[in-house]
């Protein structure tokens, strides 16, 4: 059923931000401390659990994998409401600092790749890199 | 005739929005393919479009909220509304393969937090010095310079006013298009040739539209491994900006 997915979406959703209201509460802040993130931290670990243990059909997926595919359209909306009148008057911020994060972090960038060793075998091949720890 | 449509219209709000969007973005799409030659990806006209309907709205009716001050437009208003984008950012957290992930490894954490770290400094740094002060507007125009997603959740989480908001994801974008135009120019500048540089590339460029774009126009296996990376850095944005660099711009500035 894809209301379960949807559903799934929701209690994260939902979990999240009153998590995330409840941090912000508990360190003395009005504000939501990483709702969206938390939100999202728990979807990932609910699709650990449940993909394994075949609770994830592939109905209950699509009830997710369509709001995550909404979310350019979601975003081109969110752009129409924005008080571009008013940004428009401080523009020049807005390029300045796109330009030096940016710039500065291609640097970055640059130094971290020039540090990879050299191998001749080909990278496309076969990706298994012992030294790599798991980010999740 | 023609009142029947806006009634029917203005009505059914969120029909119309759906319906309006997916037009923008089939017009953005033919742009990206016709006239850029997928150089520019579809995502980011279709936003551009989208900021340049909201200046539209706002011109025309004087209000804060761009097109969606336009009654015929007012579904925009909850498409693009607060619940709607936490709702669809939060389920692209799904396509995050977790098998896949622990291949990015030491260093897509790395570049993950710098690609956070950094670009908040920078923007945080610049705001400050056109007279934007505020811990809250610092934060906010900062979090843009991480994302166009991190800037407007993160003003959203610590109360950002509406002007900012829009400076912010006006950063984001602009350095979503920096990214896509400016990847395959620089990518021997870059390093990018493996699929751990396309890791430390996601992780540092950040935006997942200008990370896909960006790589599609090097070399298109590179794509996936950069976007993976990329995909977490949307959450650690939304997470670390309304929460760690917040309390920390608030810390500095007292």
């Amino acid at each position: 059923m894809i209301i379960y997915g949807t559903a799934l979406l929701a209690v994260c959703h939902l979990l999240g931000i009153f998590l995330g209201d409840l941090l912000g509460s508990l360190i003395g802040v009005k504000t939501n401390v990483g709702g969206v993130g938390i939100a999202m931290m728990l979807l990932i670990f609910a699709r650990m659990y449940m993909e394994p243990r075949g609770y994830l059909p592939k109905p209950t997926e699509a009830g997710v994998s369509f709001w995550a595919a909404m979310y350019i359209p979601v975003v081109v909306a969110m752009a129409a409401q924005q008080n571009v009148v008013a940004a428009l008057r401080g523009g020049h911020v807005a390029i300045l600092a796109a330009l030096g994060a940016v710039l500065v972090c291609a640097c970055i960038i640059a130094l971290i790749n020039r540090m990879e060793p050299k191998s001749d075998v080909d990278p496309f091949a076969a990706l298994a890199d012992p030294d790599h720890k798991p980010l999740v | 005739m023609l009142a029947i449509l806006d009634k029917a219209i203005e009505h059914n709000g969120l029909v119309g929005a759906f319906a309006f969007v997916g037009f923008i973005v089939l017009i953005s799409g033919f742009i990206s393919r016709k006239l850029t030659f997928g150089r520019m990806h579809g995502s980011a006209i279709a936003i551009l479009i989208g900021l340049g309907l909201a200046y539209w709205g706002g011109v025309m009716t004087g209000g804060k909220s761009g097109l969606a001050d336009v009654s015929l437009f007012a579904g925009i208003g909850l498409m693009g509304g607060a619940m709607m984008r936490d709702f669809a950012i939060v389920a692209t957290a799904f396509e995050v393969q977790p098998h896949e992930a622990r291949k990015a490894g030491l260093i897509g954490i790395v570049s993950l937090f710098l690609g956070t770290v950094v670009p908040f400094i920078v923007g945080a740094t610049l705001a400050y010095c056109f007279g934007y002060s505020d811990a809250v507007s610092m934060t906010t125009i900062g979090a843009g310079a991480v994302t166009y997603i991190v800037g407007p959740v993160t003003g959203a989480a610590i109360g950002a006013s509406s002007d900012v908001m829009a400076l912010s994801i006006a950063t984001g974008l602009v350095k979503a298009i920096l990214v896509m135009i400016g990847t395959p120019v620089a990518a021997k500048f870059l390093g990018l040739r493996t699929p751990r540089s396309a890791m430390v590339f996601g992780g540092l460029a950040g935006t997942v539209s200008g990370v896909s774009a960006g790589l599609a126009a090097t070399d298109r296996r590179l794509v996936p491994y950069g976007a993976l990376v990329a995909t977490f850095h949307t959450g650690l944005g939304c997470f670390m900006g309304p929460s760690v660099l917040y309390f920390a711009v608030k810390a500095i500035m007292g």
